[in-house]
């Protein structure tokens, strides 16, 4: 914790940008006082809500018998679809086709169809238990595997990129490459499941604490469901026990029923899933079946590609057009393509809707990337790394992406000959090589993948935020955004930017709780926007207050306003100095306005669907990893022997949280990759939804020596806040490189001679059958 | 505005338990079937303690039960009479402000959401107690019934070597993380 002196001029403010700050959060996290949602003192009568799940896949309601449900102790009310004054549906791209409670047709098993609400969550939960639910049961499609990509029902319009005759490009290469690969899905497992409380006010109005990414989006949906006009709405989040994307849509539900029944009811009603009903209700990461083409010459250099990301988006549109899209924007990854083609199709499902997940698709569309690139290295019998590298985009030409956007800040190729170098690729390469000559059971894969990452949302309408900054007279400062805190450091990176900007002790600054009622019509904090966005609107409040006390101290003074100088806690006015409180206090004297709201909007961005060009990505963040896996032959375990990241956060706002951030993206993506399964059986139950069944990285699952840096040099080519880069998303897919790893050491059982074909997750299971098919093939070519 | 909620459940069922809890000793009246979770955090506010899984799979809401790390969740209210329960508010010892894992977790950014935080500083201070771990692998192997989604664990795992450290060194107190 940082004890603050009290020098009276001290050369520097204690927690500016670019300083390791601790998470504003910290001593509150230790001692168990941070509040969340779960934890805020419940209004007197509070009552509780449980979902009411279908048990079939596809069907219609043909009866649906509640009368035990509501004598059932302690039941206040039960809502179905006809309880809903407003309008029945939250699907946040307006395509209606995602209802709060299903009225007759059932879509997975799973779906609400009713809500129990009771004066104890233990008597809703077992309430809901005794419903008599009838259903004609309809043939239902929960894998995709089967289904036909560009015939079968999509739930929302597909998008293809296009540049160059791709085609034409394939056919003509000396080489070509085919092939089809499953990557799977994943819960997010926020450790703090969804939650909303709604207490309702007077005029029918309802605040409602909800555990969500999006507060705006939840006031809309609420209002919308209420039928009232958003005014009547207050959404406030604190912070979450983890987001990850879970809560950027799927906390709509769980806002909109609660406030449903709080208005009904007129008492306070809290909705706490338990974790099953929250795994199997709620949203996940996009599965895909990702098909491709690649032409390529005898260098490894690719000609021309083409791409079909096929996704399982369950039964909604939901997030899933976005999802797809950013798919697209990823299918090069670092690589030049000459000639491109990529399509999507997000296919409908009788399972939940997938929905956001840190990423977006983005990790999807790499992987179907450096697939092509490894099974082009194999058919050349090369090593990986030469033909990544072969394919990099260059700074002046081979620059265009498939949606016709300059790539104008490379710096792909310095981080990955400083990591190749750091990491001792090529010498562990030979070490590896002789390992697995004298290791009969034992054999060590390694790979190094590179990332780039799109940052801006590609819904352009969405690159925008607001903040609300008040100075009061003691000279405190009051720090509102739009932006949510899920543990990310967000609350403390705007709060940096605003002590910077006032040249203030960052203890001085406090953030409070993102309410719509302070910052309204805001984005999600999502796409890795959170300290973008909302930094440069914060910034903008701050500077339009110092503005006003320029006007204010050059007016009373007499000074020229470049003799007012912002220093470190105090302000200098010509040849005089005041103590920061001093000097609001004198302009608060003199009726100067100390609050401001700061607003911010991305420049430079478009982007025309329908054409599949624009500039949809303000800039692009970059980063390479290295890793190191051995894998037992005999049963398909495995252990992540070595990491070695080196990632570019730009000129870091805060070099502490994002190392973290890369780290646990890190292991985040490698359990998407490795450990983390989503299983439907025949029903079309999803059968992983605890811990117990579903498998999510351990302390003892961490790579066993974990170096990661961020690199010194990069800054933001942009003018972003402080010339920093978001640091969200863009480390998660470094994870790639556990995968290819892995399938570099299961290539070794058949002397790198025939392609693994590894399909995500590569749990231990797969890496073994995998051994196996390459053991028995390469028997058969003996 | 709203009616008091009623009594949720018939008092007949209660069971009288005698327990110290973060050092205070406390007579309840608990329902047979209420967890020893609901009974933290629903009874007696005490909200340190999370719920994640409710299956004790995730490591949330784990406790010190006579100093054992146990998942609160699958423990019942009524077995703990006569027992000592800590928990992440009774961590800190008299006259400190923060337990040394507690400052050993702030000064290496140990955690990001903080949701699963209170059960692994929990989870830790036993495991440093137990005196079983001798290295981090022990380390990351003992506290592998702790989930932490956001994947802080190498700054977990940093955290807790320098707690065993400072205690195999024999010197309890850790300065406080500056």
């Amino acid at each position: 914790m940082n004890k603050h002196a009290s020098d009276l001029k001290p050369e520097k403010i204690v927690g500016g940008v670019a300083t390791d700050q601790r998470h504003e959060s910290a001593h509150k996290h230790v001692s168990g006082t941070a509040v969340y949602i779960d934890d805020i003192p419940e209004p007197a009568g509070t009552l509780h809500g449980c979902l009411g799940l279908s048990t079939v896949a596809h069907g219609r309601i043909r009866a649906m018998d509640l009368s035990a449900v509501r004598a059932a102790p302690g039941v206040v009310a039960v809502l179905t679809a006809a309880d809903v004054p407003g309008e029945n549906d939250i699907s946040p791209t307006g395509r209606h086709d995602e209802p709060i409670l299903t009225d007759e047709l059932v879509q997975f098993f799973g779906q609400p169809v009713f809500c129990v609400i009771a004066e104890t969550r233990d008597q809703a939960r077992r309430a809901t238990l005794k419903a008599e639910m009838t259903y004609e049961e309809l043939s239902f499609t929960v894998d995709i595997g089967a289904l036909d990509p560009l015939n079968d029902k999509l739930v929302t319009p597909p998008l293809t990129l296009k540049r160059g005759e791709a085609g034409e490009a394939i056919r003509q290469s000396p080489h070509r490459i085919k092939g089809r690969m499953r990557v799977g899905g994943q819960d997010h497992f926020y450790l703090e499941g969804h939650i909303a409380m709604a207490i309702p006010g007077e005029d029918g109005d309802v605040a409602v604490h909800s555990s969500t990414q999006h507060p705006s989006e939840v006031q809309h949906m609420v209002s919308h469901a209420l039928g009232v006009p958003s005014h009547a709405v207050t959404v406030e989040v604190r912070r979450m026990g983890g987001g990850f994307g879970g809560k950027e849509t799927q906390s709509n539900l769980f806002a909109a029923l609660a406030a449903i029944a709080a208005r009904k009811l007129g008492r306070a009603v809290k909705i706490r899933p338990d974790r099953d009903d929250d795994m199997k209700a709620t949203g996940k990461r996009h599965d895909f079946l990702i098909s491709y083409e690649a032409g390529f010459d005898d260098d490894g250099a690719v000609q021309g590609v083409d791409f079909t990301f096929a996704a399982r988006c369950g039964y909604s549109s939901d997030l899933s057009g976005p999802v797809t899209d950013r798919a697209l924007f990823h299918c090069d990854n670092t690589y030049f393509w000459p000639a491109v083609r990529a399509q999507s199709a997000p296919l409908y499902t009788n399972t939940v809707s997938n929905t956001a997940f840190r990423g977006f698709g983005g990790p999807q569309g790499m992987v179907g990337a450096e697939r092509v690139i490894e099974e082009v290295a194999f058919a050349l019998g090369k090593d990986p790394l030469e033909i990544r590298k072969r394919n990099f985009y260059s700074t002046t030409t081979r620059n265009v992406t498939p949606y016709h956007q300059t790539v104008e800040d490379n710096i792909i190729e310095r981080l990955v000959s400083e990591l190749e170098a750091d990491a001792e690729y090529w010498r562990r390469r030979r070490t590896i090589q002789a390992f697995n000559a004298n290791s009969r059971v034992v054999k060590r894969g390694l790979a190094l993948t590179p990332v780039k990452f799109g940052i801006s949302f590609t819904a352009t309408h969405y690159n925008q935020a607001g903040a609300l900054v008040h100075v009061y007279t003691d000279g405190s400062v009051h720090l509102n955004h739009g932006g949510t805190e899920m543990g990310q450091g967000l609350y403390l990176k705007v709060a940096q930017v605003v002590a910077e900007e006032f040249q203030i002790d960052l203890s001085n600054v406090k953030v409070t709780a993102t309410s719509t009622g302070k910052v309204p019509n805001t984005s999600a904090t999502a796409a890795s926007s959170g300290s973008d966005l909302n930094g440069m609107a914060a910034q903008n409040a701050a500077q339009q207050i110092k503005a006003r006390l320029v006007d204010f101290a050059a007016e009373k003074f007499s000074v020229p306003a470049d003799q007012v100088v912002f220093l470190p806690n105090r302000v200098r006015v010509g040849n005089q100095e005041f103590t920061f409180a001093d000097f609001v206090r004198q302009a608060y004297m003199a009726r100067v306005q100390l609050s401001a709201a700061g607003f911010y909007k991305t420049p430079k961005i478009h982007w025309d669907r329908d054409k599949g060009q624009g500039r949809p990505f303000y800039y692009f963040a970059y980063g390479a990893a290295c890793s190191e896996v051995s894998i037992d032959t005999l049963t398909g375990e495995y252990v992540v022997e070595r990491v070695d990241v080196l990632h570019d956060a730009g000129r870091s706002l805060n070099r502490a949280i994002d190392l973290g951030q890369i780290e646990g993206g890190f292991v985040q993506g490698m359990g998407w990759l490795t450990t983390e399964e989503l299983w439907w059986d025949e029903r079309g139950r999803l059968r992983t939804h605890a811990p117990s069944t579903y498998k999510i990285p351990l302390a003892s699952d961490r790579p066993k020596i974990f170096n990661v840096k961020l690199a010194e040099w990069p800054e933001n080519a942009e003018p972003s806040i402080h010339r920093s880069k978001a640091v969200g998303e863009p480390p998660f897919p470094l994870a790639i490189s556990v995968l290819h790893a892995l399938s570099d050491a299961v290539a070794s059982v058949a002397d790198h001679r025939i392609f693994p074909d590894l399909d995500a997750p590569a749990t231990p299971e797969r890496v073994l059958m995998a051994v196996e098919r390459l053991k028995r093939k390469a028997k058969s070519l003996a | 505005m709203a009616p008091p909620a009623k009594a949720t459940s018939a008092p007949f069922h209660a069971q009288t338990v005698s327990l110290t809890l973060n050092g205070e000793n406390k007579t309840l009246q608990v329902e047979p079937w209420t967890t020893l979770l609901d009974l933290l955090r629903h009874d007696l506010r005490l909200t340190g303690t999370k719920k994640g899984c409710d299956h004790g799979q995730c490591g949330a809401c784990t406790v010190l039960i006579d100093g054992e790390r146990m998942n609160s969740c699958l423990q019942l209210a009524i077995m703990q009479d006569g027992k000592a329960i800590t928990t992440v508010e009774g961590l800190a010892g008299e006259g400190e402000d923060l337990h040394p894992m507690q400052a050993a977790f702030i000064s290496h950014d140990a955690f990001q959401c903080g949701y699963c935080t209170p059960g692994q500083i929990c989870s830790a201070v036993a495991l440093v107690n137990e005196g079983r771990a001798k290295s981090r692998d022990d380390i990351r192997e003992m506290m592998s019934g702790n989930i932490c989604r956001c994947g802080a664990y190498p700054n977990i795992v940093d955290a807790i070597e320098e707690v065993l450290a400072e205690q195999q060194s024999g010197s309890r107190h850790l300065e406080a993380a500056e």
